[in-house]
């Protein structure tokens, strides 16, 4: 199995990304850090699409030479994908950020322990 | 399995990867770890072109590194401004 | 006040419960909200018996919740890591995931008339895909304005107080001469480069995406150079406004025809042209334009909500008055969809 992993080393590596961005979406108290984790998870998962459609020796879909065969370029399906989803990552980071600075209009922290805390007196108070 | 310079050049990449990765988590300041991640952006790009994706190196460079560090640092900033805000008025008047 | 900012923004923050810095902060609210928090506390212990045994509860939540999320991280990140030890090698070539590319590499540059095989792709092929995410796009801006405009229900102090007390240039990046020599230089060429690969979609890397993205980082940058005042000119509240629309408009007329005419594809009458050509490629080129508009109105539309809370100042028609460097490309932008 290493030495399957040390074959495919790029998706291995876009797993660890994906493993980081989850472990710091769980265990970080910061609401700005667990962004920053949902956007490494997010690079994780577009790694592992793109390096999905790399092949080895072959150049980037951009066909010059109509005379070339299909062969000499590699898989553009991969890269349309990601393309998609950078653009949509971005706007998901907007609308989070968004909703953190309500919050901290609120509850004037970001930390989310003291954010459910303040939430539950507040709950209590009604 | 034989490398290349373009293998360990690109090795080296995802190892810096991981590293900027970790090393947001381990930080201790906000604004560093922002940073960091647009470093991690940055390098994200450099990597799209050795995996002759051009196209995405574009748009990550412009995307990841530019208008998403943009948007935290002014997280950052606007978070401040509401502090100063609410020390001035009755601070009833929000929701 | 500042000093404790970059004290929080250290990452060493004070927790509710101490009080021991209490008496020299200024923040009058944020007092009340920990006087409040601590009068909860003790009722709650009132209540509830002992502070010890909240602290254990919680205690106990905590190390059950960091048991918990270890065991399912390392479970997640093993199975994975399991699968792509049995995935086919990295750098190999697939054939079961190369069937469609095949068809877009053989056949792309004669039925879309582009060269690039990624444009002809989510702007041909895929277009609908694309269509969804414009509007996600737009769905994003919608929800960013929701949130932080600061209209009549959605601001502390009146609007026209607003104005009044703070001036137009109170939320204005301060004019830096740094800032402004810079954008002097980098502007006009970080918006040709804006305006090259949003046209040369087709041609090359680059489409509406990546032009959009560095057309609207252009505007940013323009912003922090040289101020709010100076860009709602240019780049008005209606300008944008008219400019997404039309630019979503046209587009999901464009494939909602595709659609109504059983989805094979657009009969554009558009003349594809010698591939390779700026005027090439059919729908290509317009559908870009579009979707590159959209992105850059979302982007700095991002930006300006997120630093002064509102898009284009008061909404005033003023644009075109003052014909600068982003009128331009705008106005050619514009013609050209």
């Amino acid at each position: 199995m290493i030495g399957n992993l040390l074959a495919n080393y790029e998706e291995a590596v876009a797993i660890i990304l994906f493993g980081i961005g989850f472990t710091m979406v769980l265990f970080q108290r910061n609401l700005i850090r667990k962004l920053i984790g949902m956007n490494i998870m997010d690079t994780g998962v577009f790694l592992f699409l793109a390096s999905m459609g790399y092949i080895r020796g072959r150049k980037a879909p951009i066909i010059l030479d109509p005379s070339l065969p299909a062969e000499s370029y590699i898989n553009p399906v991969p890269a349309g994908l990601v393309l998609t989803g950078i653009v949509v990552s971005v706007s998901v980071t907007a609308i989070m950020l968004s909703l953190c600075v309500r919050l901290y209009r609120r509850y004037h922290t970001l930390e989310i322990d003291d954010i459910y805390r303040l939430s539950k007196h507040q709950m209590e108070d009604r | 399995m034989a490398l290349g310079v373009t293998e360990i050049v690109k090795i080296l990449l995802l190892v810096l990867l991981i590293v900027c990765a970790i090393s947001v988590n381990v930080t201790r300041s906000l604004l560093q770890s922002v940073i960091i991640f647009m470093a991690y952006s940055s390098i994200m790009c450099i990597l799209w072109i050795f995996m002759e994706s051009p196209d995405l190196a574009i748009t990550e460079a412009a995307v990841g590194a530019g208008v998403s560090g943009v948007l935290f640092l002014l997280t950052l900033r606007r978070i401040r401004e509401e502090d100063e805000d609410s020390s001035e008025d009755d601070g009833n008047t929000d929701f | 006040m500042k000093e404790k900012f970059w004290r929080w923004l250290d990452g060493s923050r004070e927790y509710l419960e101490d009080a021991s810095d209490m008496d020299e902060t200024p923040y009058r609210e944020r007092e009340e909200v920990k006087t409040q928090i601590r009068e909860r506390n003790d009722s709650l212990d009132k209540r509830r018996g002992t502070r010890a045994v909240i602290r254990a509860e919680e205690k106990g939540f905590r190390l059950l919740y960091s048991w918990v999320a270890v065991i399912s991280a390392i479970f997640l990140i093993g199975v994975l890591l399991y699968v792509v030890s049995y995935l086919p090698r990295y750098g190999q070539e697939n054939p079961q995931t190369t069937l469609v590319a095949r068809r877009y590499l053989e056949d792309g540059v004669r039925e879309t008339g582009a060269i690039n095989a990624v444009a002809g792709m989510i702007l041909d092929y895929r277009a609908f895909d694309t269509l969804g995410e414009s509007h996600v796009l737009f769905t994003a801006l919608v929800c960013v304005m929701i949130l932080l405009e600061k209209d009549r229900k959605n601001m502390r102090r009146g609007y026209e107080d607003y104005y009044r007390i703070t001036g137009e240039g109170f939320y204005t990046p301060n004019r830096d001469g740094i800032m402004q020599a810079a954008g002097f230089v980098l502007l006009p060429s970080i918006l040709l480069f804006g305006i090259y690969i949003l046209l040369n979609g087709q041609n090359g890397p680059g489409g509406g995406f990546s032009g959009g993205t560095v057309l609207g980082s252009g505007l940013i940058i323009f912003t922090m150079a040289f101020g709010f005042d100076t860009v709602d000119r240019i780049a008005s509240r209606r300008l944008l406004k008219g400019v997404t629309v039309v630019a979503l408009g046209f587009y999901s007329f464009a494939k909602g025809y595709v659609f109504f005419t059983g989805a094979n594809g657009l009969e554009s009458h558009i003349p594809k042209g010698t591939p390779g050509a700026i005027l090439s490629g059919g729908l290509i080129l317009p559908l870009d334009i579009a979707v590159g508009l959209v992105v850059a109105c979302t982007m700095f539309g991002f930006y300006s909500l997120f630093r002064r809370g509102s898009i284009g100042g008061k909404g005033k028609a003023c644009s075109g008055k003052k014909a600068g460097t982003g009128a331009g490309t705008k106005a050619e932008g514009k013609d050209n969809a």
